[in-house]
């Protein structure tokens, strides 16, 4: 037997005996979803167990070093890994701004000792991230920001407003990018920082969004101070480590994941005839989505493997956020058409307080969040297709 | 398996890509087209392109062949759509290889299988009756006579029909036209008594056939495979022929922006380069997004027809995409060309005539999007 087959059974092995039942299943929207820290509320003690149980081997971030908390798995590895929990249907025990944004940064960019201080945190679920890059006045242009960070000797002084940060309230900690020099080009005079959300000066405003639900705020820092150490990078270099997270928020948000298929959904609602959709429109307009989704799952597959093989990824992200993103606004499309008048319902136990409405509104945001499709259609243009500025 | 090409596959890739440029450019089509050349393709190409292994990836070493597989028959496919190389590779090396492999007997095998990697014989197949693709609309009859079988009826829109030495013909033996049990392949010489074949001349310049059988007479040794079970041995082959076609269609798309991106870089209006519209700039753009995802799908389809086995939903997935997505680039092209996209000296029109033909061939957009729902069960 290969080593990989090897490391397969061990782990289908490990798989069948550690993950409890209830969570093999798909997470059914936000409150099924861990996202750990200091504050977070577990849903269950089969949650909880679950995040310990692949904490405790590094699987929650199954490649990174075994001394920063991970799973030191290879790609290869890491793959079987994947494939192994999707047979069982096991949900991911933490998802995270941690895990997803900043930690392949701090791999990359951080120091030693930066490394050993927050990784493995964010690898057991203990501190929870948020992201500072927006601000009112610099959003696709983000180069533009303002929040101005003063060199204090063995700190900083923080003063300014982010905007549009998800989860800032619920959040222990924030990356975030701050003005370290003024005088300036707009993209040299950035810094890359890390703080405590509980320092004194840092205050939160939830914004509420037409999905009704508040995930992200108006942030606020007065006179905050930042420890020195935690500057990651060097001071003025930050636009860097700003952009290289970046491709890897735009590769999450493009990698939906293997949501349940829309023809599913819809043979569930609509009943099939002759073994077709009843609704032959409806069933044009499902098949025509699903050849694009399941091109673009594939898509995800090549840039995967063409990654592993040593290929760089990227603008090549900035294709897989802008697709990824109008087919996940296009499947919430179709679902509630899918559904009919049932989707709309606002409120009321039946439509568990308007799950499929709410989420449909939700994906309007993809398409914004992490640099809008406009701003991806201009990276392709000008890195990849070398058009004229 | 990763989803990329190997090393051995890159390789034929780059050879491919740098022998067509090289040795069929599309200033090639465009004089056989104005020479009205009756054959549609270069001979000397067509035997090159056999020595260069060409005619015989999908057939296996004994056969004289390099048994290169699915994969490296997209790849050459590919780089043949690039510069619009004429020539019985689709036909032949492609469809006619997979159907004799997989309904042909021992004899049939040895006899054709090393005549087409050597280039020498050129097989096609014969399926369509109507305008609109469907292999059990099959009507023309097969019937028992003497010791083997006489064909009538009518067949369209056979590639290459007008030239090649053998036919493959889906014909009915038993059932009616729309049943997929009853159907049988048969193998028949063109030359053979009482076979009227009419070169229709096609939009992309090459060249198809209508063909007559009048009474056409063939041994009990021209059947292939089981009578009545036609489609079980061709339904495999005919997926794979087309997840080639797709690929096919992919180097046209591909070349469609490449020209396009070139024309934005050069051109200029308003005292600019055109280029630096960011409305010309985002159409581009998610051109370029739709061809990478159509490349996945394909390459995706080709790596599963070589793990063997039932390829339908992967055939339907690609050749859906490829076509959708080659529609797109051949119509931007011309947009984002302007005036010139419209002249017959430029060469965009070729690309999006010859799109038209293999988005139609073997069933397009809407035929595999339909059966991709069915196979996936709505
Ligand atoms: C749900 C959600 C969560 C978010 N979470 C976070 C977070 O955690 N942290 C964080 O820092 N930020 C977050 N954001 C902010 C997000 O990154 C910004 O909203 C985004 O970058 C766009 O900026 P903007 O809202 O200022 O829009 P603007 O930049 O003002 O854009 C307005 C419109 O103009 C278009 N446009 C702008 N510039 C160009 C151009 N050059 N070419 C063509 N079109 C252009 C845009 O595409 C858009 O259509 C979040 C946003 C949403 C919706």
């Amino acid at each position: 037997m290969s080593d990989l087959e090897q490391f397969r059974q061990e782990t289908r092995a490990w798989l069948e005996d550690n993950c409890p039942a209830s969570m093999r299943k798909p997470a059914q929207g936000e409150a099924d979803i861990c996202w750990g820290g200091r504050r977070f509320e577990f849903q269950s003690e089969d949650q909880k167990l679950w995040l310990e149980r692949m904490a405790s081997r590094g699987w929650t971030v199954p490649t990174w070093p075994k001394e920063y908390g991970g799973g030191g798995l290879s790609k290869d590895e890491n793959k079987i890994l994947g494939e192994e929990m999707r047979r069982i249907k096991a949900r991911s025990p933490l998802t995270s701004f941690g895990i997803w944004m900043l930690g392949p940064a701090l791999l990359k960019f951080g120091t030693h000792e930066q490394k050993l201080e927050h990784l493995p945190k964010i690898a057991r679920g203990e501190i929870r991230w948020c992201q500072g890059y927006s601000e009112p006045n610099a959003g696709s242009d983000l180069a533009s920001l303002m929040t101005k960070a003063e060199d204090k000797g063995d700190y900083y002084l923080i003063n300014g407003q982010k905007i549009w940060t998800s989860y800032a309230d619920k959040a222990d900690w924030i990356f975030c990018l701050v003005r370290t020099d003024f005088s300036a080009t707009k993209h040299t005079g950035i810094s890359f920082i890390l703080f405590d959300m509980e320092s004194e000066g840092v205050s939160t405003k939830p914004i509420k969004l037409i999905s009704g639900y508040s995930p992200f705020c108006e942030t606020f820092f007065d006179d905050v101070k930042a420890d020195k150490k935690n500057l990651v990078g060097e001071v003025n270099k930050g636009w860097t480590i700003a952009k290289y997270l970046l491709t890897h928020e735009r590769t999450g948000i493009g990698d939906m994941g293997l949501p349940t298929p829309l023809s599913a959904i819809a043979r569930d609602k609509l009943g099939l005839e002759d073994g077709e959709l009843a609704d032959t429109m409806l069933r044009h307009q499902i098949a025509e989505h699903e050849i694009d989704a399941a091109s673009f799952m594939f898509t995800i597959e090549r840039a995967k493997d063409q990654a592993k093989a040593g290929g760089d990824m990227g603008a090549f992200s900035s294709m897989l956020k802008y697709y990824g993103t109008e087919l996940n606004k296009d499947r919430h499309e179709l679902i509630l058409k899918v559904n009919g008048s049932e989707a709309l319902e606002w409120e009321g136990q039946f439509s568990n307080n308007g799950e499929i409405a709410r989420s449909w509104l939700r994906t309007k945001a993809n398409s914004i969040e992490g640099g809008t499709t406009e701003v991806q259609l201009n990276i392709i243009a000008k890195r990849i297709l070398e058009l004229p500025a | 398996m990763a989803l990329i090409l190997n090393e051995e596959q890159q390789l034929l890739k780059e050879t491919a890509d740098g022998f067509f440029a090289d040795k069929a450019p599309v200033s090639q089509l465009r004089k056989l087209r104005d020479d009205k050349d009756e054959t549609g393709y270069s001979k000397d190409l067509w035997q090159e392109m056999a020595e260069m292994g060409f005619a015989g990836l999908l057939v296996d070493e004994d056969n004289g062949g390099t048994g290169f597989g699915y994969v490296g028959a997209g790849v050459v496919a590919e780089a043949m759509g690039r510069t619009l190389a004429a020539s019985p590779y689709l036909a032949s090396a492609i469809v006619g290889a997979s159907v004799v492999e997989a309904a042909g007997s021992d004899a049939q095998k040895a006899e054709l299988l090393p005549a087409i990697a050597s280039g020498e014989t050129v097989v096609t197949l014969a399926i369509d009756e109507t305008a609109h693709h469907g292999p059990e609309k099959t009507a023309l009859k097969a019937e028992k006579a003497g010791g083997g079988y006489k064909l009538s009826g009518l067949k369209t829109f056979v590639p290459e029909g007008h030239v090649a030495d053998k036919v493959i013909v889906l014909a009915r033996t038993s059932g009616k036209a729309g049943e997929r049990d009853g159907l049988s392949l048969f193998l028949v010489d063109r030359k053979a008594s009482g076979l009227i074949v009419d070169r229709t001349v096609m939009t992309d310049s090459r060249n198809w056939a209508k063909m007559t059988f009048e009474g056409v007479a063939v041994g009990a040794d021209a059947l292939m495979g089981t009578e009545g079970k036609g489609m079980d041995a061709l339904e495999g082959a005919l997926d794979r022929a087309r997840i080639v076609v797709a690929a096919e269609l992919l180097g046209i798309s591909q070349q469609c922006l490449d020209m396009t991106v070139q024309y934005l870089q050069e051109r200029k209006q308003f005292g600019v380069l055109i280029g630096s519209f960011q409305g010309l700039q985002h159409r581009a753009a998610e051109l370029f997004s739709e061809i990478e995802v159509s490349r996945s799908a394909v390459l995706k389809a080709l790596q599963v027809a070589d793990a063997g086995g039932n390829v339908g939903w992967f055939a339907s997935l690609a050749k859906a995409k490829a076509s959708k997505t080659a529609e797109l680039a051949t119509n931007e092209a011309i947009q984002m060309h302007g005036g010139i996209g419209m002249t017959d000296e430029f060469d965009i029109g070729f690309y999006i005539k010859r799109a038209r033909v293999l988005q139609n061939l073997y069933g397009g957009f809407n035929y595999h999007a339909d059966r991709f729902a069915a196979l996936s069960g709505y």
